[in-house]
């Protein structure tokens, strides 16, 4: 078999390498050199502009502003998604009545198309058809909206100062599901004599959580964290859908994905869209890296 | 604390509750009372959705894309996978890292090249391409995933069939790929998810409206609200397009969890 197993290696790698090759390695290590270019994509004609690109980015307005909105995200979406679904698979693997049920109905958000949860969402926030100003009308909210100093009830996706709190909300309403469906798994994991022990020595509820569950968790949780932090540098599909891309309502809701897109693809600047690429890459790289890092403790095996 | 999750079940499903009564009012009655039930079931615009909307042939397109970018990605990734878990050569560590290391790059940082590489192979806005792109990049993920299934499968089945004069294609065929079922289930899903949730892709791919994916006419259509208005027949759309996916959730809820949460869980 030994010397004949060429015959079967190159046969079995080939499909899978070649596409990989051609469609996603290609155009990555392009995308790295074309960010030196002043690349308009009309002609075969690529100056190379060495590091023009990046000193534009640097002095870009909208870049940073894209960015910033990126880092509000970061600073929020993942602290408030995994409390939420933590919270969440707690109560529930308390073993309550119709625990399944709400298993399978906070997962629902997450399998249904992203697009039409924006599309869905957008008509929720629209202020005459939606019914989340009818509620706050209802509640007769206008005057703790006035205390932040809007003039009555805002209108969400239409107000600058209110569009990306509406946007993150749905990405919590979205993803809050999918990682309770995590953390109750990992902590299915978790053996029942642990808690008798606790209780035992009688810990409350609530200290148990943060004793044992929790500790026990950490893998998972910083995997979470990962891919929270990840969710908040795209925001692409939901942002674009929800909002009219480089509109007077547009600029308030961009991020670098979305900012990416126009350069590129509206605005024909490819060279400077592949840099603003790599910026993003290495926002998450390093992020990524950091969330690991800081995170790093001892595991618990058990 | 137990209130907290009834409140949650609430705030999940209201908007859907929503949507689906919307689907069914005139206009008007959207715009006058978005809380009042329909006073007459609209069946029209779901009719309008469908046909007039295009909602049916983006569902076409999508599904003629998906499921062959499926099955090739199951294909390619079980083979791949098969010869990097059962075999030693020179080599083998370093392709297998760099199908791992695909999944670090954010894919916006390919779109540009991408785009022009597709276009010089004259498959922009061509199912294939769009085939194509779909399995390169779910191949990273499916590669490392069914890598790791291989190994932890038993050999004894597999040297016994070598014994009885199999050779390997059929090793892999009649034994490995039946062995593997259930990860290949998994990473069906996974995939299937993920494809159906594609929008960055068909959007810069694809470029006439009669090839749109689903995520893109959804996304058009909303779009193109802001000058012509029909609220009934967008809510219809979102309807069409939530409730297969819901029902076959509900049926299939255990495997679809655990294929969806298999990308965060350690392989």
């Amino acid at each position: 078999m030994n010397r004949h197993k060429y015959r079967v290696i190159i046969p079995f790698l080939a499909p899978a390498v070649i596409l990989y090759l051609t469609f996603v390695i290609y155009p990555y290590v392009r995308s790295m050199y074309n960010s030196f270019t002043s690349w308009k994509g009309v002609s075969a004609n690529q100056p190379f502009v060495g590091l023009y690109n990046y000193q534009r980015m640097i002095n870009d307005e909208f870049f940073w502003n894209a960015l910033w909105h990126n880092v509000q995200y970061l600073l929020f979406l993942p602290a408030i998604i995994l409390f939420l679904s933590l919270f969440l698979a707690f109560v529930i693997s308390q073993g309550v009545k119709g625990s399944k049920f709400y298993r399978v109905v906070f997962f629902f958000p997450q399998v249904v198309l992203v697009i039409s949860i924006a599309v869905l969402w957008s008509y929720i926030y629209h202020p005459t058809v939606g019914i989340l100003t009818s509620i706050a009308e209802f509640l007769h909210m206008e005057p703790f909206f006035r205390l932040f100093g809007f003039d009555g009830i805002p209108v969400w996706v239409g107000d600058p100062r209110t569009v990306r709190l509406s946007i993150g909300a749905v990405v919590v309403w979205q993803s809050a599901g999918f990682y309770m469906i995590l953390f109750l798994a990992a902590m299915e994991g978790i053996p029942n004599s642990f808690y008798e022990a606790a209780t035992l020595d009688g810990a409350t509820r609530w200290h148990q959580f943060w004793k044992i569950t929790i500790p026990l968790l950490w893998d998972t949780m910083q995997t979470a964290m990962v891919y929270v932090g990840l969710l908040a540098f795209n925001m692409f599909a939901i942002t674009q859908v929800m909002v009219v891309s480089g509109s007077s309502t547009g600029r308030p809701a961009d991020v670098l994905a979305t900012y990416l897109y126009e350069q590129a693809f509206l605005a024909s600047r490819f060279g400077y869209a592949t840099a603003i690429g790599v910026a993003l890459f290495l926002l998450m790289l390093t992020l990524s890296a950091l969330t690991m890092r800081v995170t790093r403790r001892e595991s618990v095996e058990f | 604390m137990y209130s907290f999750l009834i409140f949650w079940s609430i705030v999940v499903i209201f908007p859907m509750i929503w949507v689906i009564i919307s689907a069914f009012k005139t206009d008007a009655e959207i715009f006058f009372s978005p809380w009042a039930p329909p006073a007459e079931l609209m069946w029209d615009n779901f009719v309008r959705a469908w046909s007039k909307a295009n909602i049916g042939l983006y569902l076409m397109n999508t599904l003629a894309v998906n499921l062959p970018a499926i099955f090739f990605t199951l294909l390619f990734s079980a083979m791949a996978a098969y010869v990097l878990a059962r075999f030693e050569f020179p080599g083998n560590r370093f392709i297998f890292y760099a199908f791992l290391g695909g999944m670090l790059f954010p894919i916006f940082l390919a779109l540009v090249p991408l785009f022009f590489l597709l276009n010089s192979m004259q498959l922009l806005d061509s199912r294939l391409g769009l085939i194509l792109v779909y399995i390169a990049y779910s191949l990273p993920f499916t590669v490392f995933f069914m890598t790791g299934f291989f190994k932890t499968l038993p050999t004894e089945l597999l040297e016994a069939a070598t014994i009885d004069g199999a050779n390997n294609f059929q090793l892999f065929f009649l034994v490995a790929i039946p062995l593997a079922q259930n990860g290949l289930v998994s990473m069906g899903i996974f995939n299937f998810l993920g494809m159906w949730n594609q929008y960055i892709l068909p959007l810069v791919l694809t470029t006439s409206n009669e090839k749109y994916m689903l995520s893109q006419g959804l996304a058009f259509l909303q779009h193109q609200q802001r000058y012509q208005s029909d609220w009934s027949g967008l809510f219809a759309a979102v309807v069409i397009v939530m409730l297969p996916t819901m029902l076959v959730y509900i049926v299939f809820q255990n495997q679809i969890q655990r294929g969806l949460t298999v990308g965060a869980l350690k392989g």
